[in-house]
């Protein structure tokens, strides 16, 4: 019975596929190489070292030290009540954690600047205090904590539920405190699974353009993140400073890829595994 | 003994009243307050105010790239979202597994990098920007060039949507179909297609939802011309730039109340495709 297609039809949609591919993933990868070594491996590093190149790389880094631990931190909190527990509401409370992934970046920015601008609700309590969110660090975290929201979340909640909840039941029966039924039994079965949604948030922190970029101010030095560093030196004609701090973020986001990829292999047995025992 | 009071299930595991707690209210103050703050804002606005937006050609121009735009390259992103799922399920190739990986590229490049990315490709010295300027076709700051930047980042989702669903299909359906008299063609159309059509809808959808909101990688490759390659997210921050917070406020809230009822729409999708999966399991 011939079920499959004539190898000519085969190769010939292995090739458009792969055309696309090539079109659309790698070409723009190897824009960003040639674009940042354009210039020589010299003028590469020397736009690497820049003192605003170096302000907004330790800037993303701290950004991203904040957002994802308490990322990580709502994430166990909420897989743990909507994985353990049954109540009402249970898929409303999904849908509303997975909220942030459906609104644009430039509105998740603006929501902050209605709360916080001079013109908005808090904007004159914070004005009297001397305090700033926007146009500084704490609106960045702020901005980049909207947008990361449902990364961890999202990730344990679908794992913990098909492990059930037998585990901790039997340790809380044989006398083990709940927290250390936390740490000892539930943390090691999710572990990989939290590290794929740690890997993603981290990779979105660290890039995070629109909803910073309406936050931020844009102040050179001081609340510049890496990627609106790229789009400042891209809009002053400094293409390979641009391309240069640009090819440092995909770099990022390749590793990203290499240990997500290891880690999803290594889920897919686990899981494969926990069906069939 | 522990009390077992019928109307209050006594829960052998702790926390419930604590980690549901904490969610609700880091959910609440994170996310439902902002939100809320920008209908409260929206609503403030008479009726005259909102006339004078939408009758704005600029706001019309923008919205039809950012929707029209979206619909195209979601289109796009069906078809050759359908065909890399294809190609990765069905046949074995060398690399496959790395360009597997590979596609969930949009997904983890920050979408500024892209943006300048595809900006350096598609403009009229770019490597391919320079092969298709002497046909005629410009992509680089026109509205082409805002839906080659959503294709990209629209790109995983139809793959991933469908991929699974492919790989669960069963073989004898096909075999069957063929001992019948099928061809091969008739085969996809008649058989594996509408097997697929919920979770190529719903990638399709994501696509398009994703497409609509996006910012980043459309704004260097787009040019934004008012009224021609400007989409609605960059028209949000011009206006707020001019301090506009009224117009930003009412363009937002729009854009906010389609993107719900898109959220639903993918919810809906979602359901149909889980429940014709469970229903062929069974």
């Amino acid at each position: 019975m011939r079920r499959d297609e004539s190898s000519l039809i085969r190769w010939l949609l292995i090739a458009l596929a792969l055309g696309f591919l090539g079109l659309f993933l790698v070409l723009p990868l190897a824009a960003v190489l040639a674009q940042a070594l354009g210039k020589g491996t010299g003028a590469y590093f020397a736009a690497l070292t820049q003192p605003d190149a170096w302000a907004a790389i330790r800037l993303t880094l701290l950004v991203a030290a904040i957002a994802v631990p308490v990322n990580i931190g709502f994430g166990l909190v909420a897989s743990w009540a909507i994985a353990k527990f049954d109540f009402r509401g249970k898929s409303l409370l999904i849908s509303l954690i997975d909220l942030p992934f459906s609104v644009s970046p430039v509105i998740s920015g603006l929501v902050f600047v209605l709360l916080f601008g001079l013109q908005g609700w808090f904007g004159e309590t914070l004005r009297d205090h001397n305090i700033r969110v926007l146009f500084a660090v704490p609106g960045i975290v702020l901005a980049t904590m909207f947008v990361t929201f449902p990364f961890v979340a999202r990730e344990l909640i679908p794992l913990m539920e098909e492990q059930g909840r037998e585990e901790e039941e039997a340790a809380i029966v044989l006398g083990a405190g709940g927290f250390k039924t936390f740490l000892t039994v539930t943390l090691p079965n999710v572990k990989w699974g939290l590290l794929h949604g740690v890997l993603l948030c981290n990779a979105r922190a660290m890039g995070e353009f629109g909803a910073v970029s309406v936050v931020s101010g844009h102040i050179r030095g001081l609340t510049n993140t890496m990627p609106l560093h790229v789009e400042i030196l891209y809009n002053e004609y400094d293409f390979v400073g641009a391309f240069a701090v640009a090819s440092l973020l995909a770099l990022l986001a390749l590793l990203t890829l290499v240990a997500k990829s290891a880690l999803e292999w290594r889920l897919r047995d686990e899981i494969s595994a926990l069906r069939q025992s | 003994m522990p009390k077992n009071n019928p109307a209050k299930p006594w829960r052998v595991i702790p926390g419930f009243g604590l980690t549901l707690g904490l969610t609700l209210g880091w959910l609440s103050v994170l996310v439902l307050i902002p939100l809320t703050s920008l209908f409260v804002m929206a609503s403030g606005l008479s009726l005259d105010q909102w006339l004078a937006i939408l009758a704005d050609t600029r706001v019309q121009a923008a919205f039809r790239l950012s929707f029209g735009g979206a619909l195209v390259a979601a289109l796009i992103n069906a078809a050759a979202g359908l065909l890399v799922a294809w190609v990765l399920v069905r046949y074995d190739f060398p690399g496959r597994r790395l360009i597997d990986a590979m596609v969930d590229l949009p997904f983890a490049l920050p979408t500024a990098v892209a943006g300048i990315a595809l900006a350096a490709l598609y403009a009229p010295q770019g490597w391919i920007g320079q092969l298709i300027e002497p046909l005629g076709i410009k992509v680089a700051f026109t509205p082409l060039g805002a839906i080659v930047a959503m294709v990209f980042v629209g790109l995983p989702f139809v793959v991933r949507t469908v991929q699974p669903v492919l790989e669960d299909i069963d073989s004898e359906v096909e075999e069957a179909a063929a001992s019948l008299g099928a061809g091969r063609w008739q085969t996809f159309t008649r058989v594996i297609l509408p097997t697929l059509a919920p979770a190529l809808l719903t990638g399709f959808a994501l696509a398009f939802a994703r497409a609509v909101g996006e910012y980043g990688s459309v704004i260097f490759i787009a040019g934004n011309f008012p009224g021609l390659s400007e989409i609605v997210p960059l028209l949000i921050v011009v206006r707020l730039e001019q301090y506009d917070y009224v117009g930003a406020t009412a363009i937002a809230a729009i854009m906010l109340v389609a993107s719900f009822v898109l959220l639903l729409a993918i919810n809906g999708l979602q359901r149909w495709n889980r429940d014709r999966l469970s229903r062929g399991a069974a």
